[in-house]
């Protein structure tokens, strides 16, 4: 099997020195397979994403497959001028002619996706390898088995063999994958596999984005309109438990609100997650489910505690069988607890009460940078303050996971939530290396760059270096003298 | 007195991780972050450079012999330089980058804004000691980081200068210099840092990342490799000549990252630029080079003995067409030229970092893009030297490596608009002007929304005709969405 894999990748390697993936055409015709197989298989996509997590197939398109499309059809329209050169600007007098930055591939990216967002998590980082022209191995997550078969049984259809692969399997494929040489590793998952996936990497000195996670906090102000309460409290709710049942990175993990806005908070969640899902959401099927056992255990452990289980003010029941967990409400759970401690990645809501609401910039200040921090508020100095005084990948105000949507937003963490970005051209850059190449001519040259040295010279140098032009022309006329003199070693 | 001996001997993990304590108690107070301090730490930092000249040169004349002109130009003036740009342009790198929306976001407002990683840390190489620490950390400060510079201990007489420069003029309060060696850096290594940045060899890069990578800290590794010549044949000799000579031997005598490392030229015009060396090398350093007093000393005995032994091996001492002198007693060598080396040689498979310079022959010079390509590794850069605008065209298509120069060496690390740093083995990541403090900055991104205008169809209950809406909002097309909302849609 390692045999096997040492091949593998040795060919994606001859493939990729042939020049086989630069070529904008070879690029162009890829991204557009992409997008047919995004057309073409939509429906068993849908189906293979209900199979694995129980997600309805608007949600399904909402998060993944809409998302995709947009993103493909960016890569396409902006290629040519993603992988275009850029001149760089150059001072008046300039030691060069010209200079310019040329974007090339890197060569041989390694993608390791995870289970929450399989195809879009598998897709995106693919989109941005192959619009940057590199040769591609995906390794989907395992615990995500009908999407992983899914893509390793259709993608090559419709896909160059040679310089994209799937390569499909659990740990022990993904820690023999990281034992050869890449040219970059993304990786998408927990902040402990990303340090093991970094400290592989370092052996060979490989570059690496990691898109991890965190407790993403959302800060929710005391709205005065209650249009404005309706659409905050939507969002919350749908974001929470509308996209993979809160196992997100970007999830909101919990909220934060002052004592006094508390209880008509709670309400209005209650009355909206009714309004979503039903007096019964298992039955409204718009509620994934939890991956897996061992997940729902995970979150079912978290309500054992007695004193958290006192904290719940809605839903808290669980359905082994079929890997259930209701939506749930929960006010004021201790701090020290679990469900605070660690990301939550489920769809257990924690509300905080705070005395006033800019007490939510330390509470968020002393916990780890998360991926994402949700403000919904009115107010200007607060929303200032926010942005200023805390550190999150990124911020939105009055709304949740949308940013994901957005393509000119760098998406990426910072800290225990990552480092690196993609998402529209950011993609491209980030599987690109940007090469510095200068030209000069034979005909301008500066005598006074080479030695035998003397004061003269190094006056003219230092004007030059410093760009001090009219203290070059002084020089040269003879009309100014070193300041200092030169000693002999 | 000795107590203090006694704190300045041992610095360990706890002395380590005070300093990053008091460092990030100084962020957390917002000190680093006003447009005001980092402005009077640059302005501190050229009045720094410009007040102790004559100590900086003289420090490195103990530690390298360099040559007073390189120490003013390549180490001085590029520090104030990049002071200058970054005073000049900070305020505007500063600002938040407005970012468009789209339809799916509509109504929204974007913006990417640079905030400052934290508590940053810059370990230095010994061979450009001033330049490689201060240029880093001047990119830091302009990104509002509280920093900690590890000079290098190869080059002790600027490591102790800048430690007490640094502690004169600048905030110590966020900024610190700790001296050091291995034990040092390790205890170093331990802590948790927002971003490292190390400039060096791949050996210890490899220890840094995976150090960092404990704490999932992102790093930038400015490292080295074989930075090829290729010459071709109608070109103006003489300046082609003189340019390497400059970027070889007049940059440290070869001991730079960015120093040409050996040349590939025809068997036809081999002889020529031999002669033409020959010529140039003699003009610029007399005819006793192990004499003059233009050329850097060969740093320190271990890496003198290590250029020794790549010149003694047997199959490339027969090779030398000039120079060969050594000096053992006062770490000389002269600038060397070897002449058509077996390419499974040692001076051919490791960096040379030094005043030896081997020149490998090809038939046609086309032939010298696959001896690039096929050494496996990309180094930090590549010159070419030619008139012939096909051959540039295929240069700059097939060699990848940090940066390329055609008809020059080396001068492309003066310009502020150009990204310095390495790929695959020769590093990753890059600074210089604006690219300095992007690398120390964290880019958030920020997006504006207000309660009108919600789009109903992302949220539970579900439904088809949610669907079709969906697809014609990320289509971004507005009939189509009017056509979902009549019910007209395709699917």
């Amino acid at each position: 099997m390692e045999k096997d894999l040492g091949r593998e990748i040795t060919e994606i390697r001859e493939c990729y020195r042939n020049g086989n993936t630069k070529p904008i055409a070879w690029r162009r015709s890829q991204l557009q397979a992409l997008r047919s197989f995004l057309l073409d298989y939509e429906i068993q996509i849908f189906r293979a994403l209900n199979l694995d997590l129980g997600k309805h197939y608007v949600e399904a398109f909402r998060d993944e497959v809409g998302i995709l499309k947009k993103s493909v059809n960016l890569a396409l329209k902006d290629l040519k001028r993603w992988s275009a050169s850029t001149k760089a600007k150059l001072p008046a007098i300039a030691l060069l002619s010209y200079a310019e930055l040329v974007p090339e591939p890197l060569g041989l990216i390694l993608v390791i996706s995870s289970w929450n967002f399989p195809l879009g998590l598998s897709l995106e980082p693919l989109i941005g390898a192959i619009a940057a022209g590199n040769a591609v191995v995906l390794k989907p997550s395992e615990m995500s088995p009908a999407c992983s078969s899914l893509l390793a049984n259709t993608l090559p259809k419709y896909l160059d063999n040679q310089a994209i692969k799937v390569i499909e399997g659990g740990p022990a494929v993904g820690q023999q994958l990281l034992q050869q040489k890449w040219d970059k590793i993304f990786f998408t998952g927990s902040a402990k596999v990303g340090r093991m996936v970094m400290s592989e990497a370092a052996k060979n000195l490989t570059p690496v984005t990691l898109e991890l996670g965190g407790k993403c906090p959302a800060v929710l102000d005391s709205l005065s309109w209650s249009w404005d309460k309706e659409v905050a409290v939507k969002r919350i709710v749908g974001a929470k438990y509308g996209s993979c049942a809160g196992q997100a990175c970007i999830s909101i993990d919990y909220v934060l609100v002052e004592k006094s806005f508390s209880s008509t908070v709670v309400e209005l969640m209650k009355a909206m997650i009714r309004t979503m899902y039903g007096d019964n959401p298992k039955e409204s099927h718009s509620v994934a489910r939890i991956i897996n056992k061992h997940h729902f255990l995970r979150l079912k452990n978290l309500l054992t505690d007695q004193k958290v289980k006192d904290c719940i003010v809605y839903g808290g029941s669980t359905d082994e069988d079929s890997l259930y967990i209701e939506p749930t409400i929960l006010v004021d759970p201790p701090l020290e607890s679990a469900i605070m401690a660690e990301e939550i990645f489920g769809p257990l809501l924690p509300i905080i009460t705070l005395d006033k609401i800019e007490d939510s910039i330390e509470f968020i200040n002393s916990r780890p940078k998360p991926l994402a921090i949700y403000a919904f508020t009115k107010d200007e100095v607060l929303r200032k303050r926010m942005v200023s005084e805390t550190s999150s990948g990124s911020v939105v105000f009055n709304d949740a996971i949308i940013q994901f949507a957005a393509d000119t937003l760098p998406f990426g963490g910072i800290g225990e939530s990552g480092f690196g970005k993609y998402h529209g051209k950011f993609s491209f850059d980030t599987f690109t290396h940007y090469k510095a190449v200068a030209r000069r001519s034979f005909f301008t040259d500066f005598w006074y760059r080479f030695p035998p040295w003397n004061n003269h010279k190094l006056e003219l140098l230092e004007d030059t270096y410093g760009f001090d032009y009219f203290g070059l022309l002084l020089v040269i006329l003879g009309l100014k003298r070193s300041r200092k003199t030169f000693h002999v070693n | 007195m000795a107590s203090e001996e006694e704190k300045k001997a041992v610095f360990d993990a706890e002395s380590a991780k005070e300093v990053v304590k008091e460092l990030r108690a100084s962020f957390a107070a917002g000190k680093t972050k006003s447009y005001e301090w980092r402005s009077t730490q640059l302005n501190a930092m050229l009045k720094m450079m410009e007040e102790n000249e004559p100590q900086i040169i003289a420090a490195l004349r103990d530690d390298l012999s360099k040559p007073e002109l390189e120490s003013s130009i390549y180490e001085i003036a590029m520090v104030k330089s990049s002071c200058t740009v970054a005073l000049k342009k900070m305020k505007h790198w500063m600002m938040p980058e407005k970012a468009k929306t789209s339809l799916i976001t509509f109504p929204s407002s974007a913006e990417i804004v640079s905030e400052p990683l934290g508590v940053v840390l810059v370990i230095s190489a010994w061979n450009y000691p001033f330049l490689l620490s201060l240029d880093p950390v001047i990119g830091a400060i302009a990104a509002g980081n509280a920093v900690v510079l590890k000079p290098s201990e190869i080059a002790p007489a600027t490591s102790s200068l800048l430690a007490r420069l640094a502690a004169d003029y600048l905030d110590r309060s966020c900024i610190k210099v700790v001296e050091g060696a291995v034990p040092e850096t390790s205890a170093l290594l331990e802590q948790k840092w927002d971003k490292i940045l190390y400039t060096g060899n791949g050996r210890i890069a490899r220890i840094v990342m995976a150090a960092a990578a404990k704490h999932l800290t992102p790093v930038v590794l400015e490292l080295g490799g074989k930075c090829p010549v290729i010459v071709d044949s109608d070109i103006n000799l003489q300046v082609a000549t003189r340019r390497i000579i400059a970027g070889k031997w007049g940059c440290n005598n070869g001991q730079a990252c960015v120093s040409p490392d050996y040349i590939i030229t025809t068997k036809n015009y081999a002889q020529k630029l031999v002669d033409s060396f020959k010529c140039e090398l003699e003009r610029f350093y007399g005819k006793n080079p192990l004499e003059s007093k233009d050329l850097s000393r060969i740093v320190n005995s271990n890496h003198f003995a290590r250029l020794s032994k790549l010149l003694d091996e047997d199959k490339v001492s027969s090779k030398i067409v000039h120079g060969g002198e050594r000096d053992e007693a006062n770490l000389r060598i002269a600038p060397t030229i070897l002449l058509d080396v077996p390419q499974d040689s040692l001076i051919m498979t490791e960096e040379i970092f030094g005043p030896l310079l081997p020149i490998i022959l090809v038939h046609k010079v086309e032939d010298s893009l696959d001896v690039i390509n096929s050494s496996g590794t990309k180094p930090l850069a590549a010159y070419l030297f030619t008139n012939n605008k096909k051959l540039k065209e295929k240069f700059v298509a097939t060699v990848s490596a940090g940066g390329l120069v055609v008809n020059d060496t080396t001068v492309h690390l003066a310009e502020h608009t150009l990204p310095f740093g390495g790929v695959g083995d020769s590093g990753m990541g890059a600074y210089h002007g604006k690219f300095s403090f992007d690398t120390f900055s964290h880019k958030k991104a920020v997006l504006y929304r207000g309660f009108a205008g919600d789009a109903f169809v992302r949220y539970p209950p579900y439904s088809r005709g949610k669907l079709r809406l969906l697809q014609a909002l990320f289509n971004g097309s507005f009939l189509g969405i009017i056509r979902a909302l009549l019910g007209w849609s395709k699917s």
